[in-house]
């Protein structure tokens, strides 16, 4: 099958092998499909060496801080970022889970107070391998599973 | 350390420091409490206790604490009495509460809320029960108890007793206890015994835990039997409540093989697990306890306002 070909663009950031299905949960984690953001483009499934089939998210002239690329390693652990400015690749970083995660995991604890009043959700990193993270709020644990399914 | 302005949420929060710092204050100030009646160190502060959840006797010791240290103290008891009831935020409620007083008392049902409250509000908030989650000065006052019963915390025997699943109490005493040198008996029916994670943590702390069911088999190993009641709105499920409500009762044919040093400890309130027998007995130290709790919030109230 021949390579899905995306085009190239000049400035801004390409997020790589991000295991197929979970571009736009990676979209929506960062936000970029903000009415006037700039272009986003989406490619599913695309052949990987690496991975068997993975999702490529290309965003046109915005430049994603390591820390807010992040937040994506709890869904997509393999993910590779490249800045591009001018055609080229300027910097390239693998993903990595941060310390603390703010603002997009939910808290499966339905009696902890982030869930009732306004907050912005904070949880830390308790252990990468497995991963365990606390709530901030609760000082309850969350385990994979659960982090999948609040994310 | 600097204590003024600092908030009380969590025995997270706090290194054996800071601990035995707060242990040594409450014992100045019984101390000077015993020598003067009363003091003054407060005089002017106001204390707002806030009891989203109603709870009476820690809501007195911490008034009973305020007025002892000179200060005075505004609040309520239950949320129903609040504009809580026509829906105003929490933060709301601290921020316009912050208004009138120095130093905030929080209670409440949800997990983080006494977190929040200290987000919000620059005065400094005290945690008097979050939920299911911590109630820090219960743990400090616990602590307390014991070294003013046996001089210190080091070396000690002591045994967890009752609900060690769903036991607040029980576990953040014993995540407190993992910073001394003690050795744990975790004592316990199946169904409620401790969460493998706080005993794994236990043992990686370096405690010596050992589990257990048999409450007479262990008693005359201890230095101090920490008995907790098996609380039925805990239970998710009433069947497996019943098969464990009663399942330990300390009574003085129990008490016949402990050692005659053996101090018995219970958060308060009882309901059969301790016989009203054993009250007369020198292995009571229950309702001095309830007294640790006054000198011991004194101790945290006069130094995040930072008055002593
Ligand atoms: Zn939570």
């Amino acid at each position: 099958m021949a390579e899905l070909k995306v085009t190239a663009i000049r400035e801004g950031t390409v997020i790589d092998h991000i295991p197929a299905g979970k571009g736009l949960k990676v979209i929506e984690i960062l936000r970029l499909n903000r009415p006037n953001g700039g272009v986003l483009l989406l490619a599913s499934n695309v052949h990987s060496g690496k991975l068997g089939r993975k999702d490529i998210v290309k965003i046109e002239g915005r430049f994603l801080s390591e820390e807010e690329v992040n937040k994506i390693a709890l869904i997509a652990p393999t993910a590779t970022v490249n800045i591009v400015r001018d055609y080229r690749v300027a910097e390239k970083f693998k993903v990595e889970i941060p310390d603390k995660i703010t603002g997009i995991l939910r808290c499966a604890n339905p009696n902890c107070v982030s869930n009732h009043e306004y907050t912005v959700s904070k949880f830390y990193v308790v252990s990468r391998e497995p991963l365990k993270v606390r709530c901030h709020y609760c000082e309850r644990t969350m385990e994979e599973e659960e982090i999948l399914g609040n994310l | 350390m600097d204590w003024k302005g600092r908030d009380v949420i969590s025995v997270r929060d706090f290194s054996k420091e800071d601990i035995e710092f707060v242990l040594k204050v409450a014992e100045r100030l019984e101390t000077e409490l015993n020598e003067k009646g009363s003091l003054d160190y407060a005089k002017g502060k106001i204390l707002a206790t806030l009891f989203f959840e109603p709870s009476t006797r820690t809501r007195l010791s911490f008034e009973s604490a305020m007025h002892r240290l000179g200060g005075s103290v505004i609040g309520f008891s239950s949320a129903s009495s609040t504009s809580v009831k026509k829906g105003e935020s929490l933060a709301d409620t601290i921020k316009t509460v912050e208004q009138y007083s120095d130093v905030i008392v929080i209670r409440h049902s949800m997990e983080g809320a006494a977190r929040l409250a200290a987000e919000v509000a620059d005065i400094p908030v005290i945690n008097a029960g979050d939920g299911s989650n911590q109630h820090p000065t219960q743990t400090l006052l616990d602590l307390y108890t014991i070294k003013r019963a046996f001089g210190r915390i080091d070396g000690l025997t002591i045994g967890l007793l009752g609900d060690l699943k769903y036991g607040r109490t029980v576990h953040s005493l014993a995540e407190a206890l993992a910073f001394y040198d003690v050795e744990l008996y975790l004592i316990s029916p199946e169904l409620l015994r401790m969460p493998k994670h706080i005993v794994e943590e236990l043992r990686e702390r370096g405690v010596r835990v050992h589990e257990t069911t048999d409450l007479e088999g262990t008693i005359p190993e201890l230095d101090v039997l920490y008995v907790t009641r098996i609380q039925r709105e805990r239970f998710p499920d009433e069947q497996e409540y019943l098969k464990v409500k009663g399942s330990y009762q300390v009574n003085c044919a129990v008490l016949k093989r402990a050692k005659e040093s053996l101090r018995i400890m219970h958060p308060l309130p009882r309901v059969d697990e301790i016989h009203p027998e054993v009250d007369r007995t020198e292995h009571a130290l229950y309702f001095r306890q309830v007294f640790s709790g006054v000198p011991v919030r004194m101790a945290l109230l006069g130094l995040t306002l930072g008055v002593l």
